[in-house]
């Protein structure tokens, strides 16, 4: 397959009303590229893997833009930056749990532009995937991650169907543990999406990783009084600190109660083509403490479930460890 | 003559040349008046280091493109052209970016700084040129572009950094010579900090 670095003939929209972005993405359907920072688009683009005829450039969007209170919460415009969204009093207070996630998304340049509905929206990393193979993803009916020679050392431990990528979105875990609800529009009209609803796996959508549908524009992201100011952990292990997704990321929320935990949310990225939630654990833990014990006693069940790959194995010790580190306090 | 300008000269001429013939041909078929309605014009301007430039932009063209090959400004290195690697970094309104992974387009109503751009008025290099100087910051020199960019851009939001708050800035800049505490020292001496 041929490879090339330089940008395709793509036609370029830049509205400024929402009205107009939807319009135009509606006509668009499938043929129409949502851009943000446009950081996951240049690479399909220049790889001809994917050959979209207009891009829509949501930037100039103000309505898209900033960070609000709501009566609930607060809301965040799905055309803010990471580096907004690390830099925000607010959510530092609140929900650090995100301007940790949102500070390890790949490079300072990269969180300079980059968007939180394209963090969010962004595709998979599945190597043969994005080479512009036609894979099940793709539309084909082959799976190159999972054959014998295989190289899936990044790929997906649990909830594989037919398809074993991973997501591979930081903030999508950290949202998902702040339960999260995702606003799309489109020219029909708006409708409200739970985090976990949003993002689908391939037994659902084989060859999407959320569930908008085309014409339809994620407008805005909703997080919840309900976690604000709780106990956070968050952790990421990658190749390198820089630019890498998460072999296996967690992202944990917990309600305590004095010294014992209530309600909790535990979430693995980079372990399944969803941010997976590990509701054993999350039940375990409730009336425990934070302490070396209690890490011992829940960590073995982080990866009950998991069915990994020929050279991914060692994912799980990687969950086992991440929880243990949660729950050390 | 010069050789390096000869050779500069001898490849704008080439450039604008292909150009002319690609438009007299027809080749380039999203010329202003064949877009669709709505969609972006081609003739803007654009400001860079200061200076008011108009240049004719396709649709999908990157800054790091135009920068090169329409305004000369061949300062900004393209490594990777996948945001990968830092060489093609630039500040845009006060913020680092790489100009690889930056269409012109979303450029137009913002101020582009690039490496052209950072030396004062009388020609005098920038405290963090001259700091990579004195530390001999660069071993071959392809990424130190973007090293400079990003230092200028994390001086004027922190004049006095500690060392690991330069490492994190720096961070999305790669070099493959491994030069990266030579920077480091470079960035510290800027900054009147023993490095």
């Amino acid at each position: 397959m041929a490879s090339f670095d330089v940008m395709p003939d793509v036609q370029l929209y830049q509205p400024v009303e929402l009205d107009d972005a939807l319009n135009l993405a509606d006509e668009l359907g499938d043929e129409g590229w949502l851009l943000g920072g446009g950081q996951d688009t240049y690479g399909w683009l220049k790889d001809r893997a994917k050959q979209p005829r207009a891009m829509i450039d949501l930037n100039g969007i103000e309505a898209l833009h900033g960070i609000s209170e709501t009566n609930d919460g607060i809301e965040i415009g799905a055309a803010t930056t990471l580096r907004e969204i690390i830099r925000d009093e607010r959510v530092n207070r609140d929900y650090s749990l995100l301007v940790e996630a949102a500070g390890r998304v790949a490079s300072p340049q990269i969180r300079n532009v980059g968007t939180l509905g394209g963090n969010l929206s962004q595709d998979t990393r599945c190597w043969y995937y994005r080479r512009g193979l036609d894979c099940y993803r793709a539309g084909g009916n082959i799976c190159y991650a999972n054959g014998p020679e295989s190289m899936n050392r990044e790929h997906a431990v649990i909830g594989a169907s037919r398809c074993v990528a991973v997501s591979p979105s930081d903030t999508a875990t950290a949202l998902v543990a702040l339960e999260a609800t995702m606003v799309a529009r489109s020219v029909k009209g708006e409708r409200t999406i739970a985090a976990e609803d949003f993002f689908v796996g391939p037994d659902t959508h084989i060859t999407q990783m959320t569930s908008l549908k085309a014409g339809e524009i994620l407008t805005a992201v909703r997080i919840p009084a309900k976690w604000a100011g709780k106990k956070f952990y968050f952790e990421k292990v990658a190749d390198r600190d820089v630019w890498d997704f998460a072999l296996v990321s967690i992202a944990v929320a917990m309600s305590m109660d004095g010294d014992t935990i209530g309600d909790s949310r535990f979430v693995c990225g980079g372990v399944a083509c969803t941010p997976h939630r590990l509701t054993n654990v999350e039940r375990a833990v409730r009336g425990k403490s934070l302490s070396e014990e209690s890490a011992e006693a829940v960590a073995p069940m982080a990866s009950e479930g998991t069915k990994p790959l020929n050279y991914n194995h060692f994912k799980l010790p990687l969950m086992e460890n991440l929880v243990r580190r949660a729950m050390r306090g | 003559m010069n050789p390096q300008l000869s050779r500069r000269r001898f490849i704008k001429a080439v450039i604008a040349s292909s150009v002319a013939a690609a438009s007299s041909s027809g080749i380039h078929s999203a010329l202003a008046q064949d877009r669709p309605r709505g969609a972006v014009e081609r003739l803007i301007s654009l400001n860079i280091n200061g200076q008011t430039r108009r240049v004719d932009v396709s649709p999908q063209e990157t800054l790091a493109h135009t920068l090169r090959y329409k305004l000369g400004l061949t300062g900004t290195k393209i490594g990777c052209n996948r945001g990968e690697c830092g060489a093609c970094t630039v500040i845009i309104d006060g913020v680092t970016n790489y100009s690889c992974s930056t269409l012109t387009h979303s450029v137009r109503t913002r101020a582009v700084q690039t490496v052209e751009g950072v030396q004062s008025a009388d020609g005098s290099l920038h405290p963090v040129q001259q700091a990579f100087i004195d530390e001999l910051s660069p071993q071959c020199g392809f990424c130190t572009p973007g090293q400079v960019m990003s230092a200028v851009a994390l001086l004027q939001e922190n004049p006095k950094p500690t060392r690991d708050e330069v490492r994190h800035a720096m961070a999305g800049n790669l070099c493959r010579c491994g030069a990266y505490d030579h920077y480091l020292n470079g960035v510290m001496r800027a900054s009147g900090q023993n490095s």
